[in-house]
């Protein structure tokens, strides 16, 4: 699937007072992809990334970046390759943001000018307003501040990045907006991402593989997301994944595959004959002149827009996941969930009973590709 | 006997403004007895404190150094220097730089030291070098503190070398000796408002450096 | 050839009768700054615009050498130990306030609420939880308060021998004995050091909730 970047060989580490903080820890890192590592605190993983930029040196073991030692290079120019980002940032508070970002670009010899062009072109593809290139960190927001963090460590275009729970410090709806960012610009740059969280949800969002580690720094299970939800290795990762991996784990199936209903959609302003072809339907969706969901009406009672039932949230089947088509469902009054298209036009409707039949077949299919991988 | 009509009698006097002990020659001598000995104790109290609060070791080294240089008695120190190597500027130098090495040692490494970790780490993870993370991150954002030491350090010396005059050199202490033995409270005053005035001027300087060197980042974030 | 500890019989006390003199004339000028620091930091805690006018007064009597303040107060006060200790309090006052105007400033303002809240009176507010929390600045501000009155107790000796073991460097200038101006100079810093210590020592017992690790200060 994807070639490896960086191999961690058998890697431990252990400090002066006998603690182990990483037991003989293999894993092969997939180039161009997020490789996220997750696990309670105690686990290791910010000491396993440390040691990729070799901020921890370790004691037994080696680390391979593209097939070479990576304490054949300096240290410093070793870093210099690989983007840094952190809890809080870390941005230097003497600096403005622009010349925050050109760090590496300088430590690197480029032009003082070079390097901030090169910096604001990275504060667009971060998301940041060119407005603030002038600012300081303290004139910054935490989830702007991380942003700036993001784009410091891209800065000379490393084909690494290690983040060490950068979202952890910024509150949940900035953390998701965080996360989204994140996502776009690994799509358009595809680098190799180290991930370090202790938030499984993150690490199952964000994550093309997942590492889970356990205390004591021990390899538990090495996995994509999907397979990590549908087969835990033990009881230890079943118990981190939480109560809801069933649930959860819907987010990888896609709700396109859901047959759609489209009998019981009937417009406002439908005629008798109309809707007497839909009255053998539990519900009627009605919409409204564009075709756009406005509620649900009983077969047989005059319509009537302010007597509609609400509709709830509907899905997009082509982009949405099974998991969201559920919670449509379930959060609707009828028990059935909307599906529209881009511009907001019911395409359908699906009860929970053929929901519940996608996921089955949704569960059977991954089963055999898990088996086929194998 | 009023000190304001003191000072005024004494800066109106136009004698005090002419030859060797003139205004400007004493100020003048003040001025470089104390810029030596904060420079020496600038050159031993930096270094030491950026590389101890570097490494955030030693600090009670330090402070065990600190206290004992603090409690040696400026005056006594310059008596028995005098006694031990005769008349001269260097058993001068010793008390003022004694006194002001404790302050700048102690404020510099207490300065670099609680410098926010994260910026420290990210700096090293992005790839600088040691002496790099300490004078291109540290410092500018332990500027504040250690110029506030630096400054400290500055006007105890402007204080104390009027001792300088006790062992026979000039500066501004000279009018207060001299004052002292002549029982010519004029010159006293004058000698001590010179004193303060020069502290003064001192402070307004390092004001002046602060809002140079500072970054506007590190003054409004502190 | 005398004893390190034998002293001319003109500075009219022994060794350790110099000690004692040195102790009182270098450590009631700190109590007295002490005593005038507390008030004139809590006014400038609570009325901030008094502050800057105050800090930069005490910075101006900071800056007048300790000789020039003997000599003036000379023609008040004589040539007595009154004035050696009046420019020590005024040093002390100088060295605690901003200090302590920090220490009480650093009290959160929910912990006040919460004492009000409670019932505490101002007074019993001020003594059980203000003060309590200003103790390590206070503490802080009296250990460079004490050192430096012990050092500059020695410059009386230039105004009709009122410098307590200062006194010792005149004999040892005028009989050329150096050891005088040695024992002098360490036992000032002896004693120095010792009080620095039993400062340390009163803060860890008063603030049993301060972190012990070791911070040069």
């Amino acid at each position: 699937m994807f070639a490896v970047l960086i191999r961690i060989d058998a890697v431990t580490k252990r400090y002066d007072d006998g603690t182990v903080a990483v037991d003989r820890l293999s894993l092969d890192i997939p180039d161009r992809a997020i490789t996220v590592l997750v696990g309670p605190s105690g686990c290791g993983k910010t000491t396993t990334l440390r040691m990729i930029n070799r901020m921890v040196e370790p004691t037994e073991g080696g680390i391979l970046l593209d097939g070479a030692d990576i304490r054949q290079q300096p240290v410093d120019s070793l870093r210099r390759s690989m983007g840094y980002v952190i809890q809080n940032a870390g941005l230097f508070q003497h600096r403005t943001i622009l010349d925050n970002i050109a760090t590496v670009p300088r430590l690197l010899g480029w032009s003082k000018q070079k390097a901030r062009g090169r910096a604001a072109e990275l504060m667009e593809r971060v998301g940041l307003d060119g407005s603030l290139a002038k600012r300081y960190p303290y004139q910054l927001s935490g989830g702007q501040q991380q942003r700036v963090g993001v784009a410091r460590a891209l800065a000379a275009d490393p084909p690494v990045l290690l983040m060490d729970e950068p979202f952890s410090a910024v509150d949940p709806v900035v953390r998701k907006g965080l996360q989204d960012e994140l996502l776009r610009i690994q799509d358009e740059l595809g680098k190799t991402i180290v991930f370090v969280t202790h938030d499984i949800d993150e690490a199952i969002k964000l994550g093309t593989m997942v590492a889970v580690l356990r205390e004591g720094g021990r390899l538990a299970q090495f996995a994509p997301p999907a397979e990590l939800l549908s087969a835990p290795a033990d009881a230890f990762v079943e118990d981190f994944l939480g109560a809801d991996r069933g649930i959860r784990r819907l987010s990888f199936f896609p709700a396109d595959a859901l047959e759609l209903a489209t009998g019981p959609l009937v417009p406002l302003d439908a005629d008798a004959e109309r809707l007497a072809a839909g009255a053998d339907a539990p519900y009627l969706l009605v919409t409204d002149a564009e075709g756009r969901p406005l509620g649900w009406a009983e077969p047989g009672v005059p319509l009537e827009r302010d007597r509609l039932l609400d509709h709830g949230r509907p899905f997009r089947p082509g982009t949405d996941s099974l998991r969201t088509a559920l919670d449509g469902a379930v959060l609707s009054p009828t028990g059935w969930a909307v599906a529209v298209d881009g511009e907001g036009r019911a395409v359908g409707v699906v009860s929970q009973r053929a929901i519940g039949e996608a996921i089955r077949a949704a569960h059977g299919r991954a089963a055999t590709a898990v088996e086929a991988a194998r | 006997m009023n000190v304001l009509n003191l000072v005024h009698a004494f800066f109106g006097d136009g004698a005090h403004w002419h030859g060797y002990d003139g205004i400007p020659t004493r100020l003048a001598e003040h001025v470089t007895y104390s810029l030596e000995a904060l420079l020496i104790a600038a050159v031993i109290g930096l270094p030491v404190g950026l590389v101890t609060g570097h490494y955030g070791r030693g600090g009670n080294a330090l402070a065990l150094i600190a206290t004992a240089g603090r409690a040696l008695p400026s005056f006594g120190l310059l008596v028995l220097m005098v006694l031990w190597i005769g008349l001269g500027l260097v058993p001068v130098m010793i008390p003022l730089v004694v006194l002001a090495v404790p302050p700048i040692l102690v404020t510099t490494y207490e300065a670099v030291r609680t410098v926010d970790p994260s910026p420290v780490d990210a700096a090293r993870g992005l790839g600088m070098s040691e002496a790099r993370v300490l004078f291109r991150v540290e410092v500018p954002v332990a500027l504040p503190l250690i110029l506030s030491g630096l400054r400290t350090a500055a006007v105890q010396i402007i204080s104390t070398a009027t001792i300088a005059a006790y062992v026979g050199l000039g500066g501004l202490g000279r009018y207060i000796i001299d004052g002292l033995y002549q029982r010519d409270y004029e010159k006293v005053v004058g000698g001590a408002a010179l004193v303060a005035g020069l502290a003064l001027v001192t402070l307004l300087l390092f004001w002046a450096a602060f809002r140079l060197t500072v970054s506007r980042g590190v003054r409004r974030s502190a | 050839m005398n004893g390190f500890f034998d002293l001319p019989s003109d500075l009219q006390y022994s060794y350790l009768g110099l000690v004692g003199l040195h102790l009182r004339e270098a450590l009631i000028p700190v109590l007295a700054g002490l005593l005038i620091a507390l008030p004139v930091a809590q006014l400038c805690a609570r009325f901030r615009w008094i502050y800057p006018p105050v800090l930069g007064l005490t910075t101006v009597l900071y800056a007048i050498p300790s000789l020039a303040f003997f000599v003036v107060l000379i023609d008040y006060f004589g040539q007595s130990e009154t004035t050696v200790m009046i420019p020590l309090a005024v040093y002390s006052l100088v060295v605690l306030v901003p200090g302590i105007v920090d220490g009480v400033r650093s009290v959160p303002k929910e912990t006040l609420a919460a004492a009000e809240a409670m019932g505490f009176g101002p007074l019993r507010r001020y003594l059980q939880v203000q003060l309590p929390i200003a103790a390590p600045a206070i503490i802080a501000g009296l250990r460079v308060a004490v050192i430096s009155s012990l050092s500059l107790v020695s410059v009386g000796m230039l105004i009709g021998n009122q410098g307590a073991l200062g006194n010792m460097l005149y004999d040892a200038t005028t009989y050329h004995r150096p050891a005088l101006a040695v024992n002098s100079v360490l036992t000032t810093a002896v004693l120095g050091v010792l009080a620095d210590a039993l400062l340390v020592l009163v803060r860890r017992l008063l603030t049993p909730w301060m972190p012990r690790k070791g911070a040069a200060r």
